[in-house]
């Protein structure tokens, strides 16, 4: 088990170390650099001074080759410095830990309802008797997957908000802001859980154990809960891991459509003003949560069954 | 065991979809109602919400270059002078007088007295003097400002009150430039200040209102200033502002904002486009619009390519260009075509609209004169070489892309191939520079023709590499002129010469609007066609 952790661990800086050097490199491939980006943010006000440009990307270290900038750089973050963004001056772990909060409401949030809405369908959808209405909600996942998650927002907002004046449209303001984002950043998210944990229910609910459940005499529910839920949120539960760099990923849509402050935000607007030290930031964090939360339920699996052991060195899993 | 019914599940998926489209179609056409009440007398407090579309991440009124916060920043600082946006005259405002030297290299300022800035600190010629030494330092970082104090040779203080600014060159366009947000009057002890500094933490200003918070991305909210007393000439209202509070809210997307401003969760928007147009009207609210003054959107040359070196290509060019059509398919309502290299909201801009007129048959016959023949597949050919054109934009509005593919078709029709070719904002400054371009897509504002002499000198950076002519002449004279009427004839004389040789495309002028609640009332463009908040009022 020890070996096992440790040796997690050890993937996880490989991954993050790797997140940080990809993300540097197509960085650095992109036209530009934060200086251009700077000089050009004014594009409807005249023109620069090539000189000036100069003297500015000297000053901010831009003009050093780029192998001694990933040194620096790389150097500095290893101590947790990501220095300072660019584009405000701010040291970029402060402005992370700012917009933290925020996001980390929205996509917990939007998870929970996730895990609710997207289970509970799935477990609905297999449970009913009725044709049509195990049809009809298993036509919903597909459709939640394949609706663009700003289209939802918007959807929500002209609904909820425009016209029916429940909710505000826009900003961080207590809970009933944070309403429609989540509502708005579950459905694809839900929409995953739900396809998945129907699929392997309808497997589980297809195995011969269940025929000895029901043979014994143990009523629907319980089959349905006890029995076949327990071994068919495995998989559901991987995705789940894989979904919350998903959820991280929306939170840019979500956060811009609803105009709130975040992680999303922060990385729209880094991206745009090309804020290397800022990107970093973003990356290497959003690495590391998606690495925790896999490393998190990986350690999990033999809670939920016990089949599954932790050995040394590698998962096995007993038949 | 039932397997999971594929071919169903886009049936329903279908119904589903239609289900909630149309759901979206009847939220959609809500609005109507009355229109709303008369002005009636004016009132104090209040706080006005609006909402804009982007973040500069700065709230330093000497750096900011994009509208969307100079609208806020704008507030906090008094200027030197004031423009009159009806006739581009300039006006008093925290200087009750000044003289230009009739070689318009030194300008004098007399300041008024008792006016003090937030902290408490007194504005005296100094303070104007620590401004206008440390905007030069602001380099890249504030391009705007920097650029109208290019050639300052001194400021000197003359006595407590008046300041003497001279250049090593003739500057008539400083007077214009002490009236923009770019030169406002910030405290010593903002100009103390490292630029990053004054940008994530604001500035100290005399202005009506005072910064109270700046969110990053999110907002920024202004308070008033109580005991402001010294408002630019031309405000109706003498004293401190109507309104107590300003809330700037930072909302992106264009749709939320209309919204928003329609179920009165915001009192302005910024930024509405053609698509959001038909959702406002009707409601509760007014949209205004201005032109913005400077150079209008339209193609910029490279005059030094072989084909568009010949006058006559480039004519035709300017003969072949629809500006109605493309004025009223892409752009918001109002939009005017363009009538002269200037916008018609410039001081001495003058009416050349029959110089760019719509004349396919004249583009022809000027590209079969210059030799380009037309081949099999519709595009003209020369000496074995095809008559192709290589735009460069970037996706800093809209319409940039609809507006490009229309004008695409319209040279096609005679003849022009055109490649369009996208590129990041962030490549703007270094695509003029290397003038590795046939054409670029852009526009500049500026409430001053001396923008014709910074974007086509030959003697500056001349990036769309313009030929020495007779235009440099009227360029640098009318930089010298201080009498209105003879600089007038100079400029004009400028925007005919640009026209004639077709040194630059026109096609529209930008147009600002905004969407605005009917119970707001005198929220008012200024010169530069950005905001004027003091005499506003909600009621």
């Amino acid at each position: 088990m020890r070996r096992y952790v440790i040796k997690r661990l050890a993937q996880a800086v490989g991954v993050l170390w790797a997140a940080y050097t990809v993300s540097f490199l197509v960085l650095d491939y992109l036209p530009g650099d934060p200086v251009t980006a700077m000089a050009s943010a004014g594009m409807d006000s005249g023109q620069v001074d090539p000189k000036q440009i100069a003297a500015l990307r000297h000053e901010y270290g831009f003009d050093k080759p780029v192998l001694v900038q990933y040194a620096e750089y790389l150097g500095r973050a290893v101590r947790g410095d990501f220095g300072d963004s660019v584009s405000t001056g701010r040291p970029v772990t402060s402005t992370l830990a700012d917009a933290l909060p925020q996001t980390l409401q929205l996509t917990s949030a939007a998870l929970l309802l996730a895990v609710v809405l997207g289970g509970g369908l799935a477990v609905l959808a297999t449970y009913t008797a009725q044709r049509w209405l195990r049809h009809l909600l298993l036509s919903l996942p597909p459709l939640g997957v394949s609706v663009p998650t700003f289209w939802v927002g918007l959807l929500l907002v002209e609904t909820f908000s425009f016209r029916l004046h429940w909710f505000p449209a826009f900003g961080n303001d207590g809970l009933r802001g944070l309403v429609l984002p989540a509502l708005t950043l579950a459905v694809p998210t839900g929409a995953q859980i739900a396809q998945v944990l129907a699929k392997s229910l309808l497997t589980a609910l297809d195995q011969a154990y269940v025929e000895t459940a029901r043979a014994k005499g143990a009523g629907r529910w319980r089959v349905h809960l006890r029995h076949a839920l327990r071994n068919a949120s495995l998989p559901a539960l991987t995705v789940v891991g894989l979904l919350v760099g998903q959820l991280i990923a929306g939170s840019v849509v979500v956060e811009t459509v609803f105009s709130r402050d975040g992680l999303g935000r922060v990385t729209a607007a880094a991206v745009t003003a090309q804020d290397i030290p800022l990107v970093q930031g973003v990356v290497v964090f959003g690495a590391l949560i998606f690495v925790t939360t896999n490393l998190v339920i990986d350690l999990v699996y033999p809670l939920l069954d016990p089949r599954i052991v932790v050995a040394s060195g590698r998962r096995a899993t007993l038949a | 065991m039932t397997a999971l019914p594929d071919v169903r599940t886009s049936r329903w998926a279908a119904l589903t979809a239609l289900v909630t489209t149309s759901v979206l179609l009847t939220a959609c056409g809500s609005g109507g109602g009355d229109s709303g009440s008369g002005s009636g007398q004016p009132k104090s407090g209040g706080t006005l919400t609006f909402a804009v579309g982007s973040d500069a991440g700065c709230v330093d009124p000497q750096q900011v270059a994009s509208n969307e916060t100079i609208y806020s920043v704008r507030q906090i600082v008094d200027s030197l002078t004031d423009q009159d946006p009806k006739t581009g005259k300039i006006v008093p405002w925290l200087a009750k007088s000044w003289d230009i030297s009739s070689d318009a290299t030194t300008f004098t300022f007399h300041l008024r007295s008792g006016v003090t800035f937030s902290d408490g600190s007194k504005l005296s010629a100094q303070v104007v003097k620590d401004n206008f030494d440390a905007v030069p330092k602001l380099g890249a970082l504030g391009t705007l400002a920097e650029g109208y104090l290019s050639g300052v040779k001194s400021t000197t203080v003359v006595d407590p009150l008046t300041i003497k600014v001279t250049f090593s060159q003739p500057n008539t366009q400083f007077l214009q430039a002490t009236s923009t947000h770019s030169l406002g009057i910030e405290s010593s002890a903002s100009v103390k200040k490292t630029p990053q500094q004054k940008c994530s933490d604001g500035v100290i200003g005399s202005g009506p209102f005072v910064l109270k918070q700046y969110v990053q991305n999110q907002s920024i909210t202004l308070a008033k200033r109580t005991g402001y007393a010294w408002g630019s000439s031309r405000w109706s209202r003498k004293g401190e502002a109507y309104l107590d509070k300003l809330v700037f809210k930072v909302v992106p997307e264009a749709g939320v904002r209309a919204g928003s401003l329609q179920s009165s969760q915001v009192d302005a928007i910024s930024s509405v486009g053609k698509a959001n147009e038909a959702a406002l009207k009707g409601g509760q609210v007014n949209l205004q619009r201005r032109a913005n003054p400077g150079v209008v959107f339209g193609l910029g040359l490279n005059n030094s390519r072989p084909a568009l070196k010949d006058a006559r290509v480039r004519q035709a060019i300017l003969f072949a260009v629809d500006r109605q059509q493309i004025a009223d398919t892409v752009f918001p309502t109002g939009t005017q075509p363009a009538t002269s290299v200037l916008a018609h909201t410039t001081p001495d801009y003058a009416d050349l609209a029959s110089g760019l007129t719509f004349d396919a048959a004249k583009a022809k016959s000027l590209l079969d004169s210059a030799g380009w023949k037309t081949g099999s597949d519709g595009i003209r050919t020369k000496g074995g070489k095809k008559l192709s054109l290589t735009v460069k934009w970037f996706p800093n509005a809209s319409t940039n892309q609809p507006a490009l593919e229309l004008i695409q078709q319209q040279l096609k029709a005679v003849g022009v191939d055109v490649v369009l070719k996208q590129l990041q904002v962030t490549q703007f400054a270094p695509t003029l520079q290397s003038g590795d371009f046939d054409a670029v897509w852009g526009n500049v504002t500026r409430a001053d023709p001396d923008i014709l002499r910074s974007s086509f000198s030959t003697k500056l950076a001349n990036f769309y590499h313009l030929p020495a002519s007779s235009l440099d002449t009227a360029l640098s004279e009318q930089a010298a002129t201080v009498d209105a009427a003879k600089r007038r004839q100079l400029v004009t004389q400028a925007q005919q010469s640009l026209v004639q040789n077709a040194y630059y495309l026109p096609v529209v002028e930008l147009q600002t609007q905004l969407g605005v609640s009917k119970k707001v009332h005198d929220l008012n463009f200024d010169a530069s066609s950005r905001l004027q908040l003091h005499d506003t009022w909600i009621g």
